[in-house]
């Protein structure tokens, strides 16, 4: 054990502090603007780090330890850590595995810098968590591929520039082989888009509806029938994020004190003791979760595998997660009920919206359901559930 | 920056845990729990030899000079295989003890037999962690006075008792003034009971800040019982995961039902980061003075509360099985149970964590 850093590492972390000092001005909510911002972090490395810089990216070598500081950093002293999305966090890293080289030039930069926002077309109506299932069709007319069919959950279709899909090509190859990953403009004509509102009040998913939508066969990422491999290594990159154990310390943070300002009967919430009981038991799985990541972070620095310790962060981590910020609005009492614009709301009503933010996260990129079953299964290797009989 | 178990510290639960299962796991703990003798000195004298009991204590002093993160480790393998071997106070919290509030002499004395399992020592500060039916001790003139409950590692040639000053005081078991009362509890595996003092004639450790050892001691204690706890949850885990897989019922094994297998994975999410909670908090006893206390304090709730799910779950994936002294699951139910309950249970370190951090008025 030493979980102390090298001088190397030290004087990293004294130079991303003197950074931020330094551009704190140029920050969004600073005075900055976010495109700007975004630019200056690609340019010294804070921002697409490890990304090659033929592609838009800032060509540093990766360093687990040095992504981590400045993750830490720009979460210390408060400012944006730059751009992200869908299309930064899960197509770029694919595109630079998967993609050709013509993709990677066309797409990679213009995504990095957020001129080039994206959604990502995965889910359908019968396909949530057996996603494979999917139905939308794209058949191979001469020069062209004519998808057919519906999306779901599509998170900001509405503005997003161009999609990244999973459509079923080969209709008569096994479920997971038929499938193939393509790239599309969402101008294209015979897309339709429909907010879906979400209990938070906010549209931020959509139903989005292709007809006919007619796309160039080179705009295909991997071959025919590649597209779930393709998928699923995104997929997985996502369930870890979900789940950030620095964030959820921040929010207990923030749940200290307002256990300190809030009063019950003209006493201090966090002087009662039913109220202090509860907040030190998720305090203390707070600081599991948080040594689970550090051992996470050892395992990966140190090319030491922790399976089971990885997954079981999405399940845990979305859960804890709703379950303080539901206390929370117990903290509030009748006052934890106000949200949208109203008198006495407290912290912008983000107890209530991050409540059922997170209920959407528990249920959204493979429930806590799915996720037990592959903990079950790849974790302990309990045999999985027997296909049932064809009729 | 590492955050990880070293060879050597693989190693050293891979010789333990071999040594535990060559002593014959349940089947001995059986034994134990069914004889009259209140120690195992086969299990203890295999201990010594492989160092457990000298674990922290210098090697000055014919101990190893390992962390307390190590013993941490040991104690876990200790729970897996529910062994009927003293430990938290004898190789823990009494060594700390005589380390940080005992003088050379004291140390010179006792150190060598501690680590050489020739003097089992327990350690009688519950009072301390939370006193109950009006139990105390006190010191007046050179002389102990009062009850002690609950000692942990009980059945000992020697005892360090805490008075209610937090002073530490050595008092050999057969002291004249002094009166054992055993206790049976669910936990057959570590005896306990009482102390009554009647003007005991004890020495006081006299060496520096015996508040601040106390401290020490609570904290390394707690840290032990929740590694302990660990170790037991992991192999009801591993246990429950085994039955189901060859359980066959409605003609498939029960672990392809996905009832049971979400039971078996709400154990192992819950049970996984506890293992490195456990790592952090016996890390911090040695290297994180700032933060020792309060996880510690996390260490032993969490844990007790993942253990009893896990202690509970586990019996119940067993069906009826599970509920009968022929699989002996409840061996290390009662063991889980235990650890939670003694150097204070959850309740009651929550409430030290908040104090701890200042959050208690």
């Amino acid at each position: 054990m030493d979980l102390s850093y090298s001088p190397e590492y030290e004087a990293f972390r004294a130079e991303v502090r003197g950074f931020l000092e330094a551009n704190r001005s140029q920050a969004p909510g600073h005075g900055g603007n976010g495109l700007t911002w975004q630019k200056l972090l690609i340019g010294n490395g804070y921002a697409a780090r490890t990304i090659p810089q033929e592609y838009g990216g800032f060509g540093g070598e990766p360093d687990i330890l040095k992504s981590r500081i400045i993750a830490e950093e720009f979460a210390r002293a408060q400012l944006s850590p730059g751009l992200g999305g869908q299309g930064i966090s899960m197509l770029v890293p694919t595109l630079l595995e998967v993609g050709s080289e013509d993709q990677k030039r066309q797409f990679m930069g213009p995504t990095l810098r957020g001129e080039m926002l994206w959604c990502q077309g995965y889910s359908e109506p019968n396909a949530g968590s057996d996603l494979a299932a999917l139905a939308t069709k794209g058949v191979l007319e001469g020069d062209h591929w004519v998808i057919n069919g519906q999306k779901i959950w599509t998170s900001t279709a509405h503005l997003a520039h161009w999609i990244f899909c999973l459509v079923r090509t080969e209709p008569d190859a096994p479920k997971h082989e038929g499938i193939s990953f393509l790239l599309f403009d969402m101008k294209t004509p015979g897309i339709e888009i429909r907010p879906l509102v979400d209990m938070t009040g906010a549209a931020n998913f959509n139903e989005v509806f292709f007809t006919d939508v007619r796309v160039p066969a080179h705009q295909i990422v991997g071959r025919r029938g590649e597209g779930w491999k393709v998928a699923n290594s995104i997929l997985r990159h996502e369930r870890g994020s979900l789940a950030d154990p620095n964030v959820m310390q921040s929010r207990l943070n923030a749940l200290i004190d307002l256990m300190k300002a809030e009063t019950l009967d003209g006493s201090r919430v966090i002087d009662n003791p039913v109220y202090r009981d509860r907040l030190m038991t998720i305090q203390g799985r707070v600081q599991a979760l948080r040594c689970n990541d550090l051992r996470l972070l050892s395992a990966a620095v140190n090319r030491q595998s922790a399976p089971l310790a990885g997954m079981v962060v999405k399940l845990q981590g979305t859960e804890l997660r709703h379950e303080l910020e539901g206390f929370a609005i117990d903290v509030l009492g009748e006052l934890g009920l106000l949200y949208g614009d109203t008198p006495r709301l407290r912290g912008g009503g983000s107890w209530q919206r991050d409540y059922m933010y997170f209920l959407g996260l528990i249920i959204g990129g493979g429930t806590s359901q799915i996720q037990k079953n592959i903990i079950a299964e790849r974790g302990l290797d309990m045999p999985r559930e027997p296909k049932p009989a064809k009729a | 920056m590492e955050f990880g178990l070293s060879e050597e510290q693989v190693m050293l639960q891979d010789s333990l845990a071999r040594f535990l299962a060559g002593t014959g796991g349940l089947e001995r703990t059986r034994a134990f729990a069914a004889g009259k003798d209140r120690r195992a000195p086969d299990v203890l004298q295999g201990l010594a030899e492989l160092g457990v009991t000298g674990l922290i204590i210098p090697e000055a002093h014919g101990g190893v000079g390992l962390s307390l993160l190590d013993a941490a480790l040991a104690a876990e393998q200790l729970g897996r295989f529910i062994a009927p071997s003293p430990f938290a106070a004898t190789a823990v919290m009494a060594p700390l003890a005589l380390m940080r509030a005992g003088d050379a002499g004291q140390q010179a004395t006792w150190l060598p037999r501690l680590a050489s399992g020739a003097t089992v020592a327990g350690v009688a500060l519950s009072e301390i962690t939370g006193a109950r039916d009006g139990a105390g001790v006190e010191a007046r003139d050179g002389r102990l006075y009062g009850r002690a409950q609950f000692v942990v590692d009980y059945e000992a040639d020697l005892y360090i008792v805490a008075d209610r000053a937090r002073g530490l005081h050595l008092v050999a078991a057969d002291a004249p003034g002094l009166t054992r009362t055993d206790f049976r509890t669910i936990d057959a595996t570590r005896p306990t009971g009482e102390l009554v003092l009647d003007g005991v004639a004890a020495e006081p450790l006299r060496g520096a800040d015996s508040p601040a050892a106390v401290r020490a001691m609570i904290d390394a204690g707690r840290v032990m019982l929740a590694a302990d706890t660990l170790g037991a949850a992991q192999e009801m885990l591993d246990q429950a995961v085994a039955y189901a897989k060859g359980r066959v019922q409605f003609g498939r094994p029960i672990a392809s039902f996905q009832a049971v297998k979400h039971m078996c994975a709400e154990m192992a999410a819950s049970l996984e980061p506890c293992r490195a909670l456990v790592w952090y908090a016996g890390h911090a006893l040695d290297h994180l003075p700032e933060e020792a206390s309060v996880m510690a304090c996390h260490a032993k709730a969490h844990l007790s509360e993942v253990g009893t799910f896990v202690a509970r779950t586990a019996t119940e994936v067993h069906g009826g099985m599970g509920f009968t002294d022929l699989v002996g699951l409840h061996y290390w139910f009662k063991r889980i149970g235990f650890n939670r309950q003694v150097l204070g249970g959850p309740q009651a370190v929550r409430t030290e964590a908040a104090a701890l951090q200042g959050l208690v008025a």
